[in-house]
């Protein structure tokens, strides 16, 4: 590799006053994945090979339907690549909502716990986005700031995961 | 995290990562007038605020935007600003429906 090496993964990390067993199932469990973000119950088969799907709730659908765009039930899904709780997950993710996205298949999401202190954790999440560029559009935001929607993508999610996990509630209450 | 980017040649290296992610420090010294090191002292600072992240990738040590700190800020001050905005406006459309 040289100087000029590229690379298409987008990295995001947040700090969160949370333990990494809380961080852990905030990721994995449907009650807790459906409260904050995009919402919706993930369900994770967790262990190489196992299947994941990110299934719309009713409000999710019904909004999306009121809108034009009715979606489908499983909304995300993907493949289980490695799974080591607390600390590390690894999937396959190909998001269903949208033909264009559908068209770019598998991308690559890792989900990082590190305990950083007493009380406090990292999570780092690294998509790599390779020969996806309207996922990685989509997944960093820049869709939602050109006005095209897409919400506010793994920035936003983050933000929102942090909320919930410290005060209880997310950004929208 | 503000005096991370209180900085012009920070603000720079920023740039340069907006513009493509994942890149070396000897990548990103290739665009400054400045030594190795002295690219190297303010990757750290953007590092220790949290908006650059640095990844090993076999030899190689690449550094990747970090979105999400000035995503935190815009949810937590931003939001609030727009919220008083919106409520000034219906103080002042009240205040405009009073009859006089």
């Amino acid at each position: 590799m040289s100087a000029t090496s590229t690379t298409t993964a987008q990295v995001y990390r947040v700090y969160i006053k949370a333990s990494a067993e809380a961080i852990w199932q905030a990721i994995t469990d449907p009650e807790w994945t459906n409260r904050y973000g995009y919402t919706g119950y993930a369900h994770y088969d967790l262990r190489p090979g196992g299947s994941y799907q990110v299934m719309a709730n009713e409000e999710f659908k019904a909004a999306a339907a009121a809108q034009g765009y009715p979606c489908p039930d499983v909304v995300v899904d993907g493949e289980v690549i490695e799974a080591d709780p607390p600390r590390k997950l690894v999937t396959t993710w190909r998001m269903l909502m949208d033909p264009a996205c559908v068209a770019e298949g598998f991308t690559q999401v890792t989900y990082e716990i590190k305990q950083v202190s007493d009380r406090a954790c990292s999570l780092t999440v690294t998509h790599e986005v390779d020969g996806a560029p309207t996922v990685a559009s989509l997944v960093s935001g820049q869709m939602d700031d050109r006005g095209e929607g897409g919400g506010g993508g793994h920035a936003w999610v983050l933000s929102d995961l942090k909320s919930l996990l410290e005060t209880g509630s997310t950004l929208a209450g | 995290m503000f005096a991370a980017l209180a900085d012009p040649t920070r603000r720079f290296l920023l740039d340069l990562l907006y513009e493509r992610d994942g890149r070396t420090l000897t990548d990103l010294a290739s665009g400054l007038a400045m030594t190795r090191f002295g690219v190297m002292k303010h990757l750290k600072v953007l590092e220790d605020a949290g908006v650059v992240v640095a990844r090993r990738s076999g030899r190689e040590k690449l550094h990747f935007l970090n979105p999400v700190p000035i995503r935190l800020i815009h949810d937590r001050w931003i939001d609030k600003y727009t919220e008083h905005r919106v409520s000034a406006l219906l103080d002042l459309k009240n205040e405009l429906e009073i009859p006089s």
